[in-house]
């Protein structure tokens, strides 16, 4: 039986399934280093791509928040450290206000769209939907490469952004015009955001390359007897990550587009009534609210874009080092769909202080705080799962934890923030930032730090040193607490984000001793990052093998693949699909678990 | 050379920490790898109650050094019913917190692997998984009625008595005009403008403009318990106006006209007493990014009795009067500004 060619069509991966049945090593010689590393077309490869790309983009954007952070902790002190790396823009050592918004700007575009949409489920959807469906490779491993390189474009542009005169965009990571439309409104609003525009374009193209890939693979490539209700947690968290980016990013990429037009062409599509630059300018009868309207349509699907693949990842490791099978299978896809359903019916909870009716406010109060439901489900089922489990603390368990704890810490105060009445105070403020930053940054980043601590011996066949992934994660878990908790204090006593310096505000000047904590905290926790990323590196070549092909006793089937598998993935057919994949019980045999690709026993019933 | 040190102490901190972390690896490969897995597992399960614990004692202290900084006191009748909406929510997200963070690091510890463990086979349960559906469903259901009823409150229609000013953003300043005596806001055309004479683009061809003043000073007049209405605009970009005091905040849109109200209930004088701080002064701070100078657009709001409103607004000069220096009707409006009689039928007008 061979089921490859049975489940895979399409001449490229007939041609894997193949090459895969010979004897496989051969692959590995003929390939020139070109196309083994750089213009690959192995799901394997273009993984480790996205992944490494994410985390220099990581450091990049984090390297920025420490340098505002220093700001914002010490406005009366210099740094010269800074000037050393940002050249003028920090003369004398002291930022200036128009490199703060700079940095901030890049700072959160870099990390929403870059490291956490990009670097994350680029990584994991390419790793994991073919290893878990059991496909040799995408639909089409060719739209999976131009995927990356048009990341990979995309992120220079970008790059390039940082470095022109008039520095890069600095209106803010939403780019809200008429602010980022005009010359005459901020220097950042010159050649900086025609590039910054012109990056998230090509980042939209990769996005929707990407996304249309992993659907149509995740639909058409499972193996025998991978059925739909048969997939990972991961699975169907990449496959509804994917609809969402594929549904959203055409309208931001719309709203681009527009501000391109407004900016270069003339046109009025955001314009109207402005008097800039001492002169009125002829536009009429745009309106900024539109491009919010197109924005946030792709802005808050966004959020579950990022927050999507951590929450499949939890389930996965929990379960798997729980010892236990995931609580409510059912239930976490339904919880899926129905965070999927609602994440495009809530988008003006970012607009209830921009004029709109109140009524329609009302709608969009009861729609966002409905998402509350299958919200919570999630994390009852999250501790239901670990209930009288066998848990083994690992690093991917614990960064799994504490995914779960900044989930539920950041999901709670979106309670306050999407019911209008309390926004109206909390609108633009420090709670926001914490909010978010808990919510869909370091949790999102838990997440993604789980899986790359559980299936790092996948992809490079070594594991991580454990000892440092333990401090990592203690540091970084009470780093960000100690970093995002006293923020939510600041936005309570209704402290604007996005100001430079607070000492003439007679409302706000008594935080600075909080800010200058937070800024030394999260000085402290940017170096456990570089403790992380040191490991990584380190560990891609020294670090302890992997002997054992399913290291974590894992029921998947990415783990019946050989340690290091080539291009094709397993050597054999692809190996048939009978089970659940959360069967963690006695095998009858002593073992605590039984793996999708063991037969059912006589007179077993399946999940 | 100080940098230097820093960064060679940096560098070395990460050689010697990343040497343990070899080290025990090694050392756990000789030892046997399934006795020091136990053994680490029990070490992290304490450090994660610590850490549960530590975390307990940071909120408490955290609570207690904002205790007076946060929620600053509410100047209005809708801020004090946002406060306690705001109350009722915490309470109910901090059960929620508490409980479910507690139950996290409990199961972590409780149910950590050990020698003898082994894991119950729990896949499923209808009825679980409705009792969670249903709960916070319901709880959802009472936060979205408390906050639409404050909502609606909070938008809605201003009373036929209420003050109205506008209030105009600009880079980076805001700009304050007050209808004057006729209490009529004269058009105005963003084509008019002229930052020397003209800042908000007054038409002068309309003569419910002659007698309109404007503060470039941003600073708001409104008297205590009479509700002010204000028309929100912005010159260039998008701006916002917020008041912390009164729990209010619009955008401040080009080319749109947003609105709110609010009944101050106490006078900035008052608020000084009651802060202890002699400088208090209520605040608009700017709360929508709108270019370099974002983080230092200030306005004040005064909040006075109607005497001393009646004559700071006497004081006043209008627009006109100020920038068309011998032009007919200025000093006319000027000199009846003056007068008392006068002011009190500014009071009369408004109050209708």
């Amino acid at each position: 039986m061979n089921n490859g060619e049975i489940i895979i069509d399409g001449p490229v991966a007939t041609h894997h399934g193949h090459a895969a049945t010979e004897h496989h090593a051969h692959e590995h010689h003929e390939q020139h280093f070109i196309w083994k590393y750089i213009f690959s077309m192995d799901h394997k490869m273009i993984c480790k791509q996205f992944l490494v790309t994410g985390i220099i983009w990581a450091m990049i954007g984090a390297l920025m928040s420490v340098f505002f952070r220093l700001q914002l902790g010490f406005p009366d002190s210099t740094f010269p450290i800074m000037e050393k790396f940002l050249g003028d823009w920090a003369k004398g050592g002291k930022l200036t206000p128009e490199f703060y918004y700079a940095l901030i700007t890049m700072h959160g575009t870099i990390l929403v769209f870059f490291v956490l949409t990009a670097g994350l489920s680029g990584t994991f959807a390419n790793l994991l939907i073919p290893l878990q469906i059991g496909a040799r490779d995408m639909a089409s491993p060719f739209m999976n490469m131009l995927s990356y390189w048009f990341f990979f474009v995309a992120s220079i542009i970008m790059l390039i952004s940082l470095f022109v005169e008039t520095g890069p965009a600095s209106g803010g990571w939403t780019t809200y015009p008429p602010l980022s439309a005009l010359k005459e409104a901020s220097i950042g609003s010159g050649l900086g955001m025609d590039l910054w525009l012109m990056g998230m374009a090509l980042f939209v193209v990769s996005s929707l390359l990407g996304g249309l890939n992993y659907i149509s693979t995740i639909l058409n490539m499972r193996t025998k007897g991978m059925t739909m209700t048969r997939m990972p947690l991961t699975v169907w968290a990449l496959l509804f990550t994917s609809v969402l980016g594929v549904l959203s990013f055409p309208v931001l990429f719309s709203g681009v587009v527009l501000l391109i037009f407004d900016r270069n062409f003339g046109t009025s599509f955001y314009l109207s009534e402005i008097f800039i630059g001492g002169k009125a300018l002829p536009n009429i009868g745009g309106s900024p609210i539109l491009y919010q309207h197109l924005f946030w349509f792709l802005g808050h699907p966004e959020v579950y874009i990022i927050m999507l693949p951590g929450m499949g990842m939890a389930s996965e490791v929990l379960s798997t080092h729980s010892r236990k099978p995931i609580f409510g299978y059912f239930a976490m896809i339904i919880s899926l769909i129905g965070i999927t359903l609602l994440a495009f019916l809530v988008w003006a909870h970012h607009m209830f202080v921009t004029g709109m009716s109140p009524f329609l406010g009302s709608i969009f109060v009861l729609l966002t705080l409905l998402i509350a439901v299958p919200s919570a489900v999630k994390v009852f089922n999250w501790l239901t799962t670990m209930w009288r489990g066998n848990l083994r603390f690992n690093p991917p368990m614990l960064f799994a934890i504490g995914f779960v704890s900044l989930f539920i810490s950041g999901g709670l105060t979106g309670l306050f923030l999407g019911n209008s009445a309390i926004d109206i105070h909390l609108h633009d403020t420090y709670f926001v930032v914490a909010h978010f930053h808990i919510v869909m940054g370091v949790s999102a980043f838990f997440g993604m730090f789980a899986g790359i601590y559980h299936w790092f011996p996948k992809m490079f066949g070594r594991f991580m040193n454990n000892t440092l992934g333990y401090i990592h994660f203690f540091i970084t878990i009470m780093g960000a607490y100690l970093i995002f908790w006293p923020m939510h204090y600041e936005g309570i006593a209704g402290m604007p984000r996005r100001y430079y310096d607070y000492s003439a505000w007679e409302s706000f000047k008594h935080f600075q001793d909080i800010n200058a904590f937070i800024s030394v905290i999260a000085t402290i926790v940017f170096f456990a990052q570089l403790l992380f990323v040191v490991n990584f590196f380190s560990s891609i070549f020294r670090g302890r093998k992997v002997t054992n092909p399913n290291p974590w006793g894992s029921t998947t089937l990415e783990w019946t693949t050989p340690i290091n598998p080539g291009h094709g993935n397993w050597e054999g057919d692809i190996p048939e699909v009978y089970r659940w994949p959360y069967d963690y019980k006695d095998d009858g045999h002593g073992g605590d678990f039984i793996s999708q690709t063991t037969p059912l026993r006589p007179g077993e019933e399946s999940h | 050379m100080s940098g230097l040190i820093t960064i060679l102490l940096i560098v070395l901190v990460f050689i010697i920490i990343y040497q343990i972390g070899k080290a025990s690896e090694y050392a756990s490969v000789m030892r046997g790898e399934e006795k020091v897995k136990f053994k680490t597992n029990r070490v992290i399960a304490w450090l994660l109650v610590i850490m549960f614990l530590l975390g307990l004692y940071g909120i408490w202290a955290c609570n207690n050094y904002f205790k007076n900084l946060m929620l600053p006191v509410a100047a209005c009748d809708t801020g004090v019913n946002y406060d306690s909406m705001f109350f009722v929510t915490l309470v109910t997200t901090g059960i929620v917190f508490f409980a479910t963070q507690a139950v996290l690091f409990w199961f972590a510890f409780r149910y950590q692997s050990t020698e003898t463990r082994t894991s119950y086979y729990f896949a499923h349960s209808n009825k679980l998984e409705l009792l969670w559906t249903t709960i916070p469903a319901i709880a959802m259901a009472i936060l979205v009625a408390i906050g639409l009823k404050n909502w609606a409150a909070v938008t809605s229609v201003a009373p036929a008595d209420a003050t109205v000013v506008e209030v105009v953003g600009k880079q980076f300043n805001w700009l304050i005009r007050y209808p004057g005596k006729d209490n009529e806001l004269g058009k105005r055309d963003f084509r008019k403008i002229n930052d020397a004479t003209n800042v908000l683009g007054l038409d002068w061809s309309d003569p419910h403009n002659m007698d309109d003043v404007i503060s470039q000073s941003g600073e708001l007049h409104v008297v205590v318990n009479k509700p002010v209405k204000l028309l929100i605009g912005s010159r260039d970009v998008i701006h916002d106006v917020g008041l912390v005091h009164f729990r209010m905040k619009i955008d401040a849109v080009p080319g749109i006209t947003t609105t709110m109200w609010f009944k101050p209930t106490i006078t900035t004088d008052s608020m000084k007493r009651i802060t202890g701080n002699p400088n208090f002064v209520y605040e608009i701070s700017c709360d929508q990014m709108c270019g370099k100078g974002h983080y230092s657009m200030r306005g004040t709001v005064i909040v006075e009795t109607q005497a001393e409103y009646d004559k700071w607004l006497s004081d006043q000069k209008s627009y006109y009067a100020l920038n068309m220096p011998g032009g007919a009707p200025a000093p006319a409006a000027n000199d009846s500004l003056k007068s008392g009689a006068k002011a009190d039928s500014v009071k009369a007008v408004s109050m209708k």
